[in-house]
């Protein structure tokens, strides 16, 4: 019987165009949805379940309209979700120190999310909340197997490498070769239904703050050609002007 | 002025040539800055003791830099490592080290960086889609992107001291799986070539792996090659879903430049284009486009670029 936690975020689409109002990204009308490598860390965390008992707990912070995140979890087959309710910008320290005290405080075991998140891409969650909580991480893993002891198939120097990882931990998730489940009928009506558990909790100070969000610097129009004889002049062009061959 | 500490980038058990970089960075981030070397072979060191703007290296020997070992590596790290602005590689093994550094120091990790501006940090966000400044106070430990700042030259004389340095070892490895094909990786590659859906069939990869094989360049796929070819293995996905790249050269075929896409390769110094369709969303952000089938252009290309090699 394992304790899981999974941690969830959502963000926007990712085949969504990013707008800049002022000197931020507005949000307010794209679509948001489960971070893509969250969906595979709830998959491989259902599959540790179903593989040795015990129950998964889905996580987020963020305000009340996060929770469909939640809600998506619940309905492939999470047992609880809860929210942690903090809608302002937090440096990395700043989350880390809230999701490591609850993660402290409910006594799970393993924690799964994924490798980064697609807003953010930052990917310093998981190895970052292991570490305030002094336990085992493995990041980017592509496979798992909780049977017989749990290990994980992960990049390592030239290749991949299974891994045996002892509990507690702190496992972040590629996307490998494991199919996400889809929810039926059922679980979206009782995740409809679902209380989501929202918690508090306390900011400590930031040390880092966004200044500003922009775009990035438009391209200088590049030079088009039309059929493939002209391969040889962007070959020379490599060579000449770019320097690079 | 903060002090400065870059944690070397080792690749294949040799200093990768980033580590230059990282140094130009931190000489904008601070002052005395110091490089530590973690390996289990001192002499791996040399190749960077003339560094310009390098004070101190501090090679910390310990047969636990043998294999990646997230909370082994950070104890043995940060038990010799002073304290300062702590700057990395953003390679993926590199920002899990930087975001467990961090937090055993209980500070905040800025990632990815592309810019420093005093204490203002620039990265991509949203896949590169936008760019977001963060400003730092006291010590942080950042992550700098590869080939965006110059390699600090030779012209240095940095004082060298050896620690054998010690961790526990918290994973165990079971088993090496060498990697199926030979050839590099994206991750680690200064020239991409990528195919997409474009390419008809995986087997036409071959076309792109020999031009590969004359450059020494790694080979890509688009999402709509992996998903639709089983043969594409998702290590070669470049985009949001797979890898976010940043080489010297990308070289985009048959790929039409969906917004997926485009976040893991748009900052790429240059970009060549080749698609039949005029229309395609990729030559708006190539350097060179040709507007060609993959047929009609790849052997052109093949024979240029082996007749300059």
């Amino acid at each position: 019987m394992t304790k899981i936690a999974v941690l969830v975020k959502q963000v926007p689409d990712t085949n969504s165009k990013i707008v800049i109002s002022g000197d931020s990204v507005d949000l307010s009308s794209v679509k948001m949805v489960m971070s893509p490598y969250d969906e595979f860390a709830v998959e491989n965390a259902l599959r540790h379940k179903e593989s040795v008992g015990g129950t998964v707990t889905a996580i987020t912070v963020g305000g009340p309209g996060a929770e469909k995140v939640l809600k998506d979890a619940k309905a492939i087959g999470v047992d609880e979700i809860i929210r942690i309710d903090c809608d302002s910008y937090l440096d990395s320290n700043a989350l880390q120190s809230i999701l490591s005290s609850m993660i402290a405080e409910e006594g799970f075991e393993l924690v799964y999310c994924g490798k980064s998140a697609a807003d953010t891409g930052a990917g310093s969650t998981g190895p970052g909340l292991a570490e305030h909580l002094g336990w085992a991480s493995v990041s980017n893993i592509i496979d798992s197997n909780s049977e017989g002891g749990f290990t994980v198939v992960a990049p390592l120097n030239d290749g991949n490498a299974v891994i045996e990882v002892p509990l507690p931990a702190v496992i972040t998730c590629d996307k490998g070769n494991t199919k996400v489940r889809k929810p039926n009928v059922k679980g979206i009506m009782q995740a409809k239904r679902a209380q989501v558990d929202v918690r508090g909790c306390e900011i400590p100070t930031p040390s880092v703050s966004v200044v500003n969000q922009s775009l990035p610097p438009a391209k200088p129009e590049g030079k088009k050609y039309e059929g493939g004889q002209s391969a040889s002049e962007v070959a020379r062009l490599l060579r000449d002007e770019a320097n690079i061959i | 002025m903060i002090n400065t500490i870059v944690i070397a980038e080792l690749n294949k058990g040799i200093i990768h040539s980033t580590t230059r970089e990282l140094v130009t960075a931190a000489q904008m981030l601070g002052s005395s800055c110091t490089v530590i070397v973690p390996c289990t072979d001192s002499s791996v060191s040399d190749s960077i003791v003339s560094t310009s703007g390098v004070e101190k290296i501090i090679v910390a020997k310990s047969q636990i830099f043998e294999n990646y070992d997230a909370s082994g590596w950070a104890s043995a790290i940060d038990s010799v490592t002073p304290q300062g602005i702590i700057i990395t590689s953003a390679s993926p093994q590199s920002k899990d080290l930087a975001a467990r550094l961090a937090a055993r120091r209980k500070i905040s990790v800025v990632q990815d960086v592309v810019a420093i501006d005093g204490a203002n940090l620039t990265s991509p966000v949203y896949s590169g889609k936008a760019m977001q400044t963060v400003s730092m106070s006291g010590n942080t430990v950042v992550s700098i992107r590869q080939n965006v700042f110059d390699a600090s030259p030779d012209g240095g004389s940095a004082e060298l001291s050896i620690i054998d340095a010690s961790g526990n070892v918290a994973t165990a490895v079971k088993e090496l799986i060498s990697r199926a094909s030979a050839r590099l990786d994206v991750s680690e590659a200064n020239i991409i070539i990528s195919g997409g859906r474009g390419m008809g069939s995986p087997d036409n990869f071959t076309h792109l792996e020999q031009i590969a094989d004359t450059l020494g360049a790694a080979v890509g796929a688009s999402r709509a090659a992996v998903d639709t070819w089983d043969d594409i293995p998702h290590s070669m996905q470049v985009g949001q879903t797979g890898k976010t790249v940043n080489p010297n050269l990308y070289i985009a075929v048959g790929i039409s430049g969906a917004i997926q896409h485009l976040a893991g390769m748009r900052s790429s110094k240059y970009i060549v284009a080749i698609n039949k369709d005029p229309d395609a969303p990729i030559f708006q952000h190539a350097d060179y486009g040709i507007v060609a089938t993959w047929e009609e252009a790849l052997p052109v290309l093949q024979s240029s670029l082996s007749a300059m090699m």
